[in-house]
């Protein structure tokens, strides 16, 4: 039998926010252990939650981005479990009443060949505030085992957006990732940090006979933190489920980690053993109210989104389609495009720069793009010293390797370096005398019919002007004094 | 003058001290030296902070000598129950799992009394996390009423009643989930608030069910009461339930009579098992009222027989979450050498809660639980809800109500305490004010034959603190109940 895998994203993502969700502390990574910690975060006796309004915004803005219907009165709800990093035993969640319900985006699904193959809409279920939890440290080395506990991200801002299970592969659900991802963002309410966990995934896989409308039994796969491992994991998933079924087995409801070294998901529990989290409203909170103002002012200052801009590219600068996607798939990038673009007055030949010269030099567009030494004033720079002439497209190529690292600007390193290109008639047609003298024998071959010497002679003026001969001075005089 | 300073209202002791015929310090050394010989007998007291209050009184005396930034509380020694968290000094909520606990901060209520220059000095003893109605429920001692002491106090504030009614502080702060102020207030001979919900910060209380707990003041007259009501009062940041409106003189509401006032008269409150002396006294002082000019009038509350077993779902759903923190991960109490972190939680708790607690906590995760949440947690606020229409209605008729604070008096050691129904159903005219998040007061109003007290309870719309300070001040002129003190 053919089976067919049905997937939903549980995806959360930490807020941007300066303070955590309930009290004011910092909520920013990285610091000493428990740093950023207060009575209210660590659940002392007596203390009361109090609601972070940046969150609130933050968790809207992103509501709207998604086409999310924003709820005028959502609710917290305690959802109770122990463990040892909940300061608690509760965490504060949305349950019923989320925030944001509804809403859908559209992921560009890769083919084989790296291009987009085509798009995929996945609706999102909803988007809900929480707390996050704080981090066990396991101290094995010791000669007693023990256990540290760092609260600094207890209590810093989540939103969990919910897919409905409308992916159906690996692939499907990685591009749906990575467009959600750059959405937020361009919101600027999550850096995306996955291997920091800023940004977590869990994975609800199950399979079914193709053509069929029910649903299989299901697992959760939980906090897969990389879109590489994403796809892993829920291939690997698909596997083993179509091995059990195909073999008459059945799918036991359970939560599962993946394991990055093997690359296999295993049982973490079982639905058996799964909590009872004994939601009820959160009697510290009264229900959280947002007015249709409120909700238009922000709509009002959403920004642009990766869709619309890369819309924008292909009408406004005639870009084609897959241009337009890798220019505008990240914030940083697209904006460095349209500087560019704008300062040298030609779009095509900047999107040319970038993605070839450009985006070879960087790895990591986000953190390496803002502190490169080439700016687009100095890129858009180099790019009219082209159009003028002044130097030749090979040239630019070592002049921009130069700015790449030194930071010098361009018209300094062609003046330093003397690359300015020779355009001059009479010092060229000395230089293609000599060259004409002393070839004779290819003279003759391209005489006698032979066209493709031309290229043979390009080549050798170049060379003899170090490069910096005008090529289409170059191909004119050429042609004339050979006939 | 020593010993006689623990008798007075904190008007006649604010006035001793604004006119510098005693200081703050003197006043303080009076009720600690009273504290020292008799809470022995009483054992109100789980903590007193000596040294802290004396600087505290110090500063008392400055601001009374400069004449600047004195109030009415100004010099007065507060006691504290110790579900309130103080900074630097031990914390309880006289829970064993606690035991170890301090404040790291102060609760917004303390920080509102030392605003008000009032001197914190003693933590005061409690049915353990406020649970309970005789304070019997305390891991760490009994308090004896002042009034007999083979008798309880009532609960959960058992603790900050007994120290007023026994002179050791002139007035108190208690809390009151299902009746907590008002009950013990009344089996003391003292006066007891309990004020709208939202009406005082609860950041800083030790929570036990939080959309019910309030906290209020204990004092020997309603004027004292509404004192200390109005500097509790008002708005805070960091309590999102608390209710931003402004505070107005209570106290000033003393004086008003209740010519005029409708008082409506609950049937379902004059029930059959009810002790003959108590409902003879509120009977008496029922007329005293009609006597001043207020009308009477017959109310009906037809969901009260729902109350108790509503509240009790309600309380302990959210008290079992309240009660998660305390894991023995952290504050303290841990059990000794655990095989893995479930023993450590099960025995850790299993050591740190006394059997009310651990009662309440089980019920309460039952009725959350998946397959019983409906059953029980959701019917209970769709009754919360008809509870508080009830009262809603018959406020259209009557502009307080008057009743028993308890269907008896103050019941002897360990009556009840077999029996966790019996003791729940003492609460039954109490509980559903907290339901509706209403205020009330119990005010003294007679005695049985057996020199027990006897209170009266007040209650009013949402945020007519007013209507209970007016009612009970026209009924406290008329009498002198609340003059009577018991011999210890
Ligand atoms: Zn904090």
């Amino acid at each position: 039998m053919e089976y067919e895998a049905v997937i939903g994203l549980e995806v959360h993502a930490q807020m941007l926010t300066k303070t955590k969700l309930f009290c004011s502390c910092s909520a920013s990574f990285g610091d000493d252990p428990n740093a950023n910690t207060c009575p209210i975060c660590l659940g002392f006796p007596g203390v009361l939650p109090k609601l972070n309004r940046q969150a609130v915004e933050y968790a809207i803005r992103t509501g709207l981005a998604l086409g999310c219907r924003i709820n005028g009165k959502s609710v917290f709800s305690r959802k109770n479990y122990f463990y040892p990093d909940l300061p608690k035993g509760y965490q504060i969640s949305q349950y019923d009443l989320p925030l944001c319900s509804g809403g859908n985006l559209k992921a560009r699904v890769l083919g084989d060949d790296g291009r987009v193959a085509y798009e995929k809409e996945v609706r999102i279920t909803r988007i809900h505030m929480e707390e996050d939890a704080g981090k066990s440290l396991h101290e094995a080395s010791r000669d007693i085992r023990s256990s540290l506990i760092d609260l600094n991200r207890a209590c810093t801002p989540l939103m969990e957006i919910v897919s409905e299970p409308d992916i159906r592969s690996a692939r499907e659900a990685s591009a749906y990732l990575k467009e959600l991802r750059q959405v937020l963002l361009y919101l600027g309410v999550c850096d995306g940090n996955m291997e920091e966990g800023s940004l977590r995934c869990d994975a609800n896989v199950s399979l079914r006979p193709k053509g069929s409308e029910k649903l299989g039994t299901r697992t959760e796969t939980k906090n897969v933190n990389s879109f590489r491992f994403l796809e892993r994991a829920i291939e690997y998933e698909i596997r083993r489920q179509e091995m059990i079924l195909s073999t008459g087995g059945t799918i036991v409801q359970e939560t599962r980690l993946f394991d990055a070294n093997t690359g296999e998901t295993r049982s973490m529990r079982s639905k058996e053993e799964a909590h009872d989290y004994r939601y009820f409203p959160e009697p510290d909170l009264l229900p959280l109210v947002v007015s249709e103002a409120q909700i238009s002012d922000i709509s009002a200052r959403l920004p642009e989104l990766p869709e619309a801009k890369r819309q924008r590219f292909i009408s406004d600068y005639s870009l084609s389609d897959y241009d337009a996607g890798i220019l505008s798939s990240d914030k940083v990038l697209a904006s460095f495009f349209e500087k560019t673009a704008k300062l040298c007055g030609d779009a095509k030949v900047a999107a040319n720069w970038i993605q070839t010269e450009v985006l070879c030099e960087v790895k990591d567009v986000e953190t390496e793009l803002p502190k490169a030494k080439v700016t687009p004033e100095t890129l858009a720079a180099l790019i009219t010293l082209i159009q003028k002439g002044t130097i030749s497209g090979k040239i630019a190529k070592d002049v921009f390797g130069d700015m790449w690292t030194s930071g010098k600007e361009p018209e300094e390193i062609v003046k330093s370096k003397g690359l300015v290109q020779v355009s001059d008639e009479g010092e060229l047609a000395k230089v293609i005398d000599n060259v004409i003298a002393a070839n004779a024998k290819q003279v003759e071959q391209y005489k006698g019919g032979k066209q493709s010497v031309f290229g043979f002679f390009v080549g050798a003026v170049m060379k003899a002007t170090q490069g910096k001969a005008n090529p289409a001075v170059v191909n004119r005089l050429l042609k004339e004094k050979l006939g | 003058m020593g010993a006689d300073l623990c008798h007075l209202s904190i008007g006649e002791l604010g006035a001793l001290l604004r006119e510098k015929k005693v200081s703050a310090s003197e006043v303080l050394e009076a009720h600690l030296k009273r504290v020292e010989t008799l809470d022995p007998k009483v054992g109100a007291f789980l903590h007193v902070n000596a040294e802290q209050a004396m600087a505290q009184a110090r500063h008392a005396q400055e601001l009374l000598d400069g004449g600047r930034g004195v109030t009415a509380l100004t010099g007065i020694p507060v006691g504290i129950k110790d579900v309130i968290v103080m900074d630097g000094t031990p914390s309880t909520a006289a829970s064993r799992i606690l035991s170890a606990f301090k404040g790291t901060y102060d609760a917004t209520v303390v920080r509102k009394l030392h605003a008000a220059g009032a001197v914190c000095f003693g933590k005061l003893n409690m049915d353990e996390f406020a649970m309970g109605s005789s304070t019997e429920n305390s891991s760490v001692k009994k308090t004896l009423n002042p009034w007999d002491l083979d008798c309880v106090p009532g609960g959960s504030s058992g603790g900050s009643a007994a120290a007023v009614a026994a002179g050791f502080c002139p007035v108190s702060i208690g809390s009151d989930t299902g009746g907590s102020i008002r009950q013990p207030a009344a089996f003391c001979g003292v006066v007891g608030l309990k004020p709208t919900y939202g009406r005082v910060s609860r950041f800083g209380v030790i929570a036990f069910a939080s959309s019910l707990d309030q906290l209020g003041p204990f004092a020997r007259t309603v004027a004292d009461a509404a004192h200390l009501l109005e500097f509790m009062s008002g708005f805070d940041d960091l309590d999102s339930t608390s209710v931003d409106r402004p505070v107005p003189n209570y106290a000033a509401a003393a004086d008003r009579g209740v010519k005029g006032l409708r008082l409506g008269v609950p049937k379902e409150y004059f029930i059959d098992g009810m002790d003959a002396e108590v409902e003879a006294a509120v009977r008496g002082a029922l007329a005293e009222l009609e006597k001043q000019g207020a009308k009477l009038v017959e109310v009906s509350l037809p969901h009260t027989k729902y109350a108790v077993a509503t509240y009790y779902i309600v309380a302990t759903a959210e008290a079992s979450s309240n009660l998660a923190r305390y894991d023995g991960v952290r504050f303290g109490h841990r059990a000794k050498d655990p095989k893995d972190i479930f023993d450590l939680y099960v025995r850790s708790r299993g050591e740190g809660f006394g059997p009310e607690v651990k009662r309440r906590i089980m019920l309460g995760t039952f009725c959350l639980s998946s397959g019983y949440y409906d059953a029980y947690y959701r019917k209970a606020q769709q009754l919360r809800w008809l509870i508080r229409q009830d009262f809603l209605e018959a406020f259209k008729t009557c502009d307080a109500i008057v009743s028993p604070v308890t269907p008896t008096a103050a019941f002897r050691f360990g009556e009840k305490a077999a029996d966790p129904i019996q003791m729940y159903l003492s609460d039954i005219f109490t509980i559903s004010c907290n339901l509706a998040g209403l205020p009330g007061v119990s005010v003294p109003c007679g005695f049985t034959s057996k020199s027990l007290p006897v209170g009266l309870q007040v209650l009013a719309r949402h945020f007519a603190e007013e209507t209970l300070v007016q009612v009970g001040g026209a009924y406290e002129r008329a009498t002198d109940w609340h003059k009577r003190r018991p011999a210890l």
